[in-house]
């Protein structure tokens, strides 16, 4: 019998031209094929070679097209006519854009280079910004960590000299427990996916330990739905419970941890520190022969019960801490929300995996000391932690909690446990300090950020006040080490430390989802002094869309969109490496951009150049680079070593090598990306495994081999304490003794977010989420993103939802000691009983990102922001504190407390602010119908006989 | 052609695991960008930047909350496309053979050119899986990528449809459920792979595997301390773990 | 689903075209000459006007002719094929009235291809399975009495005319009744559209899209109870007026013409109420009806 059916070409040509380049529509920087038909982007897929993605590729990455035709996208550089935050601009040529920002910025750094603040939001070029504002002298230079996950990043490089966020991750491949603490989508978002899925394909267990059940949580097998900001407390008992059945890692904390140090008990200067010898070296006390001996010495046997002239090991000290009976399960149980049935239970699944279940991987290795290992042993137990914890006051001793409970169980780089990326692991000690003297007409003498080790390095002037405009590494929160952000605008209008000129801004959505309290800061910027001047004088913004930020601008540089320029994800910086590999990549112009519009980092390199920055120029004063692409080949930030490890010299050098003119060339033949991997003795136990440590110093990560100890007992920290209590040269103010001394605790601490002291009356904790398809990226602009979440809902738990009398469809004002909103609400089981969340920056100003002003996400759209204040309550001595981590200023989002009410059903979510003008020039509307631009390759043809 | 094949030489589908599904959305766009330049007419939007904005999306992701007899709510992400039914009812109610079932793979197609959009197989289909493009006029639908599938043009193992290609959980898998031998069909045996509203005698190609049972505690036995810790002390407790090194 | 006016109008005039056209060619109403021309070309514009006004319903109007080919599957291809049968069945029959010739077994077929057509019309309802209202015999059954009750209307058979309109009264009660409890008696649930069941009970958490779509337009039409007690109403007692106001008031034109507007009336608002009324079981996966 002969089947008709019509014909299908089932082998079209697919696309002219695949290009790979690497995405940006968020942190992850996964690789992606760019599919050109007839010169224009008609499909974006996930490419399989790259280390990130493997392939795969997320919501965001798909919808990529809908980035670069987006309505928001800025089309030349803007001059500010009408006043601030009206949005009314004229277009200016880039010659006049340019001259003008000189011409603002170089007076200011012939004579105060502090008065201009350069802060970057989602920058991915961070090396090359913070290099700039070095060289410009400023002090005031950071980007958006601080209002991120600092407080995970700082916690984990103290402890652990890596971290999690993507500096790490768990090992997918051989682990057997995974546990995810606070972890909505995050960093890195593919890489996890990834690993999830090989999880439940292994049938790997997961818990998720989460107040709101969605997502990756939503998969987890067993599900903890923790009273956020407790998870410090939860993770404490874990560790009591640990302790107390001797289920800890002995050989793993003696050999690998400075557990087995000394603490100081002599009364004084010094107590708390480590006991040090002749060479001013902390040392261990050796089993073998009880005799005080070299931590690094060969065969050592640290002995964690040493007692040496009356002062004991940190060990001891850790134990009598955790031991004690406020950290048993059933002392913290109602506090956390969770049974202490379910905390002993988690307990012991922890120790059975970790102990019961370990693995050997059957490869020697040798470690610094010398000892040589015939075998690995692994403690398949591995955990992820995100914001969910990190976004709390208490969340850089909370991070540091979580690490210390992976160290207890021997779970971090050892085989299936908690693995770090080159150039992580790196001990603190390799890590910068924070620079900020500043020297008219002079570069700041190294970078801005750092790492803290004492008092003395904090970021201060002589009179004891903050050298930084955002306070950074000021006794309010030393150990800021990614900036703070969210508290450049309040500071710079409260003129407190000091009043600023200019204020420099890339990718930063700062009047709008992007700040705490977003009124107020929208205020702030169109504030006005006694003589009719803005107070914050001048504002210059880079960004690539018409985001609410562009309106408060005196100055638009319109940056290009992620697929018409060039980038370099960086080893500088944050590169893309693997356990297993070291890994860095570009972007590169698969594009060109239709509109009068320039890369960023071209602009900042020929500004430097015009300003004469050091590094921007030669001796002659003529600029060094054309653009990025060329700073991206020909800069070295020291002999040999530059932006790219890849391709380097004659095209065969990697990590050190000249610079090769050919280098972007040889990327994009490969793919976008270089890895350079690990030798496979290498590849578990980094910061203690000689052949890692050589590997680093060839591929130019240090100069000589860096093996360290994980800091059980942070001992910067209690030199602030020590501080605290009256010792040294630097001192904090007095009102804040007591807050450094309780915060700086070398050994992981639990407290109260500081939301909670005014929480009385806002019995419900208040959250937000990044939806999975617009995470770190807006996805409001993109015509196909905004069809899945136009308009957010405040999600009410059942027994919030029952007492109020809700039902689909209804209102509630939602009020916090600092703000009100009114939204809409709807109903979710799987919950924390007194929490109520949301989807993260759904809620856009009328008028901005190109929508039209009747959008949903303007009309019923909110943000939680705007109950959400920078600052805290009053002290009694009158003072008012960040809203922020003490130890590093970590924006404390989540502390956030609530109460809510039913109200009338209405048609408007409250607040509600004027519509912005669309300064992304023409818009284009209504039906949008890409694939016509394309010829049909095929099509449902005719019918044939097949 | 409009009647079904009876018979398919393979039984091309889908295998979605709920288990492993985080509603990322990854599918739903990467189905909309192929097709948006694939087979038969692109996928308009309409309102791209307004009040209302509204496009034809081949696979849409739904979110639903489960509350079991006992124990904690859950969350379960739900990927809804086409099935591709072995007796596809929007096939048989076409009145110009445009929907047809493809004999030799199962694949449930749209004619473009033959249909007249008179959304009776939209009317036919109890899953909704197909969606009238309010531009071209003609009815839409998931085509498991068959200008994917078999494309020369593509490296062998980009052979799959584009929401599978993209998942970055793996959980959705492509194959062939006529054999019982591939992978997707032991998967299905393994984990108990399941038909949606068999009572409507639709008998999908493609099939859910259901979500692992959750929040089971293990029963196994608690730490259980080393020691009276009240009574030796922390220098008792020190001595005994200590002693275990 | 969404009450689409151009298939409401579609159902309603091509069922009373056929209707009355199947009286004509029966031979139970005899108008001859230039009656017969008016009669047949008033059951000829309903027919057409109806079939016409179904292509606005389409995205592709202008291949309306391929839906001829599937006969041997579709309900639609059938109802393309009958109608145009019916119409050609009637064209000699309606010739020959004309001339004044009574219609024959001829005529007997023209009837039966315009009562097929409203059949083959009611089953491209009644046989979805997707949507329990209609999925029921009382579904062709009800389309049929629409077209008789309205054909006997025009037809001027006053006595045949009142006794099927308080049928299809007394039919459209029942299909409202039996209607209402179809979906349950159906079984299918959110439960059992997504399997979930075995784990215990779900709702819908997130919609997929917050923006709207083709889908929730088309299949999702909530209609407000007292609305739809208050309309229901109307249609029942307008269908059933034809009859005491051809009982009760003296024969004329007048009569028939209250007869006729009462029948469409109800006519209209029945199908309305049976597109609006219709549940489909997509509308679980959105926790809507």
């Amino acid at each position: 019998m002969t089947i008709r059916q019509p014909y299908v070409e089932t082998s079209p040509p697919v696309s002219d031209e695949v290009r790979k380049t690497t995405c940006y529509m968020c942190a992850c920087r996964c690789g992606i094929d760019v599919h050109l038909k007839s010169g224009k982007v008609s499909y974006i897929e996930g490419n399989r070679d790259h280390p990130v993605n493997k392939g795969v590729l997320c919501a965001k990455g798909a919808a990529g097209i809908k980035q670069i035709t987006a309505p928001s996208r800025l089309h030349a550089p803007l001059r500010r006519v009408g006043p601030r935050g009206s949005g009314a601009f004229e277009e200016i040529s880039w010659d006049e854009a340019l001259a003008l920002a000189v011409s603002w910025m170089k007076p200011l750094r012939e004579t105060a280079p502090e008065k201009l603040a350069f802060f970057t939001g989602r920058d991915q070029s961070q090396s090359l910004t913070g290099f700039w504002a070095q060289g410009f002298g400023t002090p005031n230079y950071a980007a958006h960590g601080g209002f991120c996950s600092v407080n995970m990043a700082a916690a984990g490089i103290y402890t652990i000299g890596g971290a999690f966020w993507e500096f790490g991750q768990p090992d997918w491949e051989l682990t057997k427990l995974f546990v995810m603490f606070g972890v909505a989508e995050d960093h890195d978002s593919n890489p996890i996916k990834i690993g999830l899925g090989r999880l439940k394909e292994r049938g790997a267990r997961v818990i998720g330990v989460n107040p709101i059940r969605t997502g990756y949580n939503a998969i987890a097998d067993d599900w903890i739905g923790i009273t956020p900001g407790t998870d410090g407390l939860l993770i404490l008992a874990l560790v009591h419970c640990l302790l107390e059945a001797g289920k800890v890692d002995l050989e793993y904390l003696s050999q690998w941890t400075n557990s087995a140090y000394l603490l100081d008990e002599t009364e004084g200067a010094t107590k708390g520190l480590f006991v040090r010898n002749a060479e001013s070296q902390p040392f261990v006390i050796d089993r073998r022969t009880g005799m005080p001996a070299s931590w690094d010495a060969k065969g050592v046997q640290p002995d964690l019960g040493a007692v040496w002239q009356g002062h004991r090991t940190v060990f001891q000290h850790l134990a009598a801490r955790y031991l004690a009976a406020e950290y048993a399960p059933e002392a913290v149980a109602s506090r956390v929300g969770v049974s202490a049935l379910r905390i002993r239970q988690l307990a012991a699944e922890l120790a059975r995996v970790a102990f019961d279940e370990a693995i050997v991987v059957d490869r020697e290795w040798t470690d610094f000391r010398g000892n040589v290992h015939a075998s690995m042993v692994g403690r398949p137990v591995s955990f992820h932690a995100m914001r969910g914890i990190s976004a709390h006051s208490n969340g850089f001793q909370t991070a540091r909690a979580l690490h210390l409970l992976q160290i207890l169980l021997g779970a971090v780089e050892t085989p299936g446990g908690y693995r770090l990326k080159p150039p992580y692991p790196k001990p603190m000690e390799a890590h910068p300090t924070p620079h900020f003297e500043v020297t008219p007409g002079k570069a700041l003498s190294g970078p801005h950020l750092g790492y803290v080790r004492s008092p003395e390095q904090l970021a201060l002037k002589a009179d004891g006040s903050p050298a930084r405009i955002d306070k950074a590494f000021s006794w309010e929160n030393p150990f800021s080490a990614h900036g703070m952000m969210h508290m450049v605008i309040p500071n710079a209008h409260a003129g407190d430390p000091y009043r600023i000129d200019t204020m420099f801004l890339y990718m930063a959505n700062m009047a709008w989802n992007s700040s705490m309290n977003t009124s107020a800061v929208m205020e702030m910027l169109t504030d006005k002094g006694e003589d009719g001047e803005y107070v914050i004088p001048r504002i210059i913004y880079s960004d690539a869309y018409a985001s609410e930020m562009v309106a408060y601008a005196d100055l638009i540089l319109p940056d290009t969109t992620y697929l018409e320029r060039h980038d370099c994800i960086s080893m500088l910086d944050r590169p893309i490496s693997e356990p297993g590999a070291a890994g860095d990549a570009i972007r590169w112009p698969v594009t060109e951009p239709d509109r009068d519009v320039r890369g960023f980092q071209s602009v900042l390199i020929d500004l430097g150049a015009k300003l004469g920055l050091p590094g921007f120029v030669d001796a002659s004063g003529a600029a060094l680079y054309r653009d990025y692409a060329d700073y991206i080949t020909q800069h070295q930030r020291k002999p040999g070593v530059g932006p790219l490890m890849g391709f380097r010299g004659n095209g065969e050098d990697v990590g050190r090598g000249a610079p090769n003119p050919g280098q972007i060339d040889a990327y994009i033949a490969n793919g976008g990306f270089f890895q350079a991997h690990v030798p496979d003795e290498a590849a578990y136990f980094k910061p203690w495994n000689a052949a890692y440590q050589d590997w680093g110093v060839a591929m130019g990560f240090y100069e000589t081999p860096q093996p360290y100890l994980f800091s059980v007992y942070a001992e910067p920290m209690r030199r602030f304490q020590l501080a605290a209590e009256g010792h040294g040269h630097v001192q904090p103010p007095e009102a804040m003794r007591g807050r450094v001394r309780a915060a700086m605790d070398p050994l992981p601490v639990w407290y109260a977010p500081f939301g909670d002291a005014a929480a009385e009356g806002f019995p419900l904790h208040a959250l937000t989420q990044r939806p999975m398809h617009m995470y770190h990226s807006w996805g409001s602009q993109n015509a196909w993103l905004r069809q899945i979440t136009g308009r957010n809902f405040l999600y009410v738990p059942t027994k919030v939802w029952v007492d109020q009398g809700f039902s689909d469809g209804d209102w509630a004002r939602v009020t916090s000691p600092s703000g009100i909103i009114t939204v809409p609400v709807a109903h979710m089981a799987a919950l924390n009983e007194n929490t109520v969340w949301t989807w993260n920056a759904i809620g856009k100003r009328k008028g901005a990102w190109g929508l039209d002003a009747d959008a949903p996400e303007a009309v019923e759209g909110f943000l939680m922001n705007h109950l959400i204040s920078e600052l805290l309550p009053e002290q009694g001595d009158g003072m008012r504190w960040s809203n922020s981590d003490p130890v590093t200023g970590q924006a404390a989002w989540f502390d956030l407390r609530v109460r809510i009410e039913r109200v009338d059903a209405r048609t408007e979510a409250l607040p509600q602010f004027g519509v912005l003008g669309n300064p992304g020039g023409a818009v284009q509307k209504s039906v949008k119908i890409f694939g016509k631009d394309f010829e049909k390759s095929l099509g449902a043809g005719g019918e044939g006989a097949a | 052609m409009t009647c079904l094949p009876g018979h398919t030489e393979k039984r091309l589908g889908l295998v979605i695991d709920l288990d492993t599904c985080v509603g990322c959305q990854a599918c739903v766009t990467a189905c909309k960008g192929w097709n948006d330049q694939g087979y038969g007419a692109p996928l308009s939007d309409q309102d791209a930047y307004g009040a209302e904005p509204s496009g034809t999306f081949l696979n849409r992701v739904h979110s639903y909350e489960v509350q079991p007899f006992e124990g904690a709510a859950q969350v379960v992400n739900f990927p809804r496309s086409c099935l591709h039914c072995e007796d596809a009812p929007c096939v048989t109610v076409c009145p110009t053979g445009a929907s047809y079932k493809r004999h030799e793979d199962g694949i449930v197609l749209v004619n473009e050119s033959a249909c007249i959009g008179c959304g009776l197989c939209a009317w036919a289909c109890p899953y909704g899986a197909r969606e009238m493009d309010a531009d071209a006029g003609v009815m839409k639908k998931c085509t498991l990528c068959v200008d994917r599938i078999y494309n020369e043009n593509l490296p062998t193992e980009d052979r799959e449809p584009a929401c599978v290609r993209t998942c970055p959980t793996g959980a959705r898998h492509f194959g062939d459920l006529g054999d019982p031998t591939s992978e997707v069909s032991l998967l299905v045996a393994a984990r108990g792979g399941y038909d949606l509203m068999p009572d409507l005698k639709t008998r999908p190609t493609n099939k859910y595997l259901p979500p692992r049972k959750k929040d089971a505690r293990t029963d196994a036995s608690l730490l259980a301390p080393l020691l009276d810790l009240q009574a030796v002390g922390l220098a008792g407790w020190l001595d005994r773990v200590l002693g275990k090194i | 689903m969404h009450p689409a006016p151009s298939v409401i109008l579609f159902t309603v005039l091509s069922g009373l075209g056929f209707g009355f056209l199947a009286f004509l060619t029966l031979g139970l109403v005899q108008p001859q000459g230039l009656a017969a021309f008016l009669s047949f070309g008033l059951g000829y514009a309903l027919a057409v006007g109806g079939l016409v006004a179904s292509t606005f319903h389409l995205g592709q109007p202008t291949r309306a002719w391929r839906a001829f080919s599937q006969w041997r599957s579709s309900w639609l291809s059938r109802e393309a094929w009958v109608s145009v049968a019916a119409l050609l069945a009637c064209a000699p029959v309606a010739l020959r009235a004309m001339g004044g010739v009574v219609p024959g077994g001829w005529g007997l077929i023209a009837a039966v291809l315009c009562l097929g057509t409203v059949l083959c019309t009611s089953m491209i309802y009644a046989q979805l399975a997707t949507v329990p209202r209609w999925n029921h015999w009382i579904t062709p059954v009800l389309f049929l009495l629409f077209a008789l009750a309205g054909g006997a209307i025009l037809a001027g058979l006053r006595v045949p005319a009142g006794v099927l309109s308080l049928a299809l009264a007394g039919m459209l009660m029942t299909a409202f009744r039996l209607g209402d409890g179809r979906f349950a008696a159906r079984g299918s649930t959110l439960a059992t559209a997504t399997g979930l069941g075995s784990i215990g009970t779900p709702r819908v958490f997130e919609q997929p899209h917050t923006g709207g779509n083709y889908l929730m337009r088309e299949m999702i039409h909530v209609v407000g109870r007292k609305h739809s007690q208050k309309l229901r109403a109307i249609a029942v007692v307008s269908v059933a007026l034809p009859a005491v106001i051809l009982w009760a008031l003296p024969g004329g034109i007048v009569s028939n013409g209250l007869a006729v507007a009462a029948h469409l009336a109800g006519a209209l608002a029945a199908r309305w109420l049976f597109f609006a009324e219709a549940e489909h079981v997509v509308g679980l996966y959105y926790g809507q009806r």
